[in-house]
């Protein structure tokens, strides 16, 4: 807060003047009323929903309120795994939250698809929107969750007002996509476990 | 053994296949030709009154030359009996089957998920689409053995046609509304929910 506000005496007045950055001053005032969007689909909701309960208190973070219209909305926290089905939903949902918006992406099933790697899981949220914070676990702890709130934090105080287009809407491109096809087969590729099974299985 | 093999058998004769039991659960094999027939006696016989389908589902063994089998799970509630009846369709040919949803309306959306999974087709059903996979699925059918673990297209074709499938075109409000589907259940099940009273289940003291 110190590199925020610094006061400055003028001949002997008393302290009326505030000199601050006006990206700090934005930023600051960003990260610190972050209204989160949940979309609970798992286990990784009653987790989340552990974290915004009196124990561990988002509202402590500015998060007081949880925005359930995406309009109304800063960050949308991903809290589980994501069927084919609902992907046409969560990508409607972050078309409809206005700049500045912010995603997390909580879990291991949101962030890689998880232990699910078969017909009908996407394969991370990042092949639909783009992701700010990766949150690993299965599920993770509030206090993973609350880590990842406040790398958000450090991260929206990293940003600047004149970095030409990082407010931008992206749009889904020309095939329907956001990122080239060879990319998505790429983050979908398998790992793990999983690697021991093949796609004629 | 249930009783009702030996009256199906009476009743059916060669229309009735082999009954096998394990662990006091009855299962009865019955020829798809008939099956209509056989359920609407099962369900409204004074000595079977099986009234409630838990359950419509289908097995596909790993074995290719086994058929694949539509499962039925009956009960009767004023009886308390159990009975599982099954049709084998043979995975050469035309996977069909009548529907039982003129006896059980219930059996809706069971036959439209066993539909949606296993491909199998339920003649006479109203409304089979899928149930559990968007409509423009074009993947074919996951639960059956040939179908791979990870979908047939890939990752991005998959992504690209998950997005591009428009959940409004198929599923409209009103369809989701439990308000508007008040007018359509039957008169009687209307007056108890305006009563509060629980249905009869016949015969259970």
């Amino acid at each position: 807060m110190k590199r925020v506000l610094e006061t400055k005496e003028i001949a002997g007045e008393s302290p009326n003047w505030l000199l601050t950055r006006f990206d700090d001053l934005v930023n600051w005032a960003r990260a610190n009323s972050l209204w989160p969007m949940p979309f609970g689909t798992a286990c990784c909701a009653i987790e989340f929903m552990a974290t915004a309960a009196s124990r561990y208190d988002l509202a402590r973070f500015g998060m007081e309120r949880q925005s359930f219209s995406p309009r109304q909305a800063d960050v949308l926290i991903c809290a589980g795994r994501l069927p084919f089905k609902l992907a046409p939903v969560i990508r409607r949902i972050y078309d409809q939250m206005p700049q500045p918006k912010w995603v997390i992406s909580m879990g291991a099933c949101a962030s890689s698809g998880g232990i699910f790697d078969n017909y009908a899981m996407v394969q991370g949220i990042d092949t639909i929107v783009p992701v700010d914070v990766y949150v690993p676990g299965c599920p993770p702890r509030p206090e993973g969750l609350l880590y990842g709130i406040l790398l958000l934090h450090k991260k929206i105080k990293g940003e600047s007002l004149v970095i030409p287009g990082l407010r931008d809407e992206q749009s889904l491109g020309p095939t329907g996509l956001r990122l080239p096809p060879r990319e998505i087969d790429e983050l979908s590729e398998p790992f793990g476990n999983s690697v021991h099974q093949t796609r004629s299985a | 053994m249930n009783p009702s093999a030996e009256g199906l058998r009476a009743t059916f004769g060669d229309a009735i296949g082999r009954v096998v039991e394990a662990r006091g659960e009855t299962t009865v094999f019955v020829a798809a030709a008939r099956l209509l027939d056989i359920m609407r006696w099962l369900q409204t016989a004074p000595d079977q009154l099986y009234n409630y389908l838990v359950d419509v589902t289908a097995v596909e063994y790993r074995d290719r030359e086994r058929p694949l089998e539509v499962v039925y799970q009956l009960r009767s509630l004023s009886r308390r009996a159990n009975l599982r009846v099954k049709v084998e369709l043979d995975p050469r040919g035309e996977l069909a089957v009548d529907s039982v949803t003129p006896l059980w309306a219930g059996a809706n959306w069971l036959e439209r998920e066993v539909y949606d999974m296993f491909g199998i087709v339920f003649a006479g059903h109203p409304d089979l689409r899928r149930i559990l996979m968007w409509e423009t699925y074009a993947e074919g059918h996951p639960l059956r053995k040939d179908f791979p673990l990870r979908g047939r297209f890939s990752r991005s074709e998959q992504v690209r046609q998950a997005l591009n499938a428009n959940p409004e075109a198929n599923y409209s409000l009103e369809e989701l509304s439990i308000a508007e589907a008040y007018g359509e259940i039957p008169s009687d099940m209307r007056d108890r929910l305006r009563r509060g009273e629980r249905g009869d289940v016949g015969g259970v003291e």
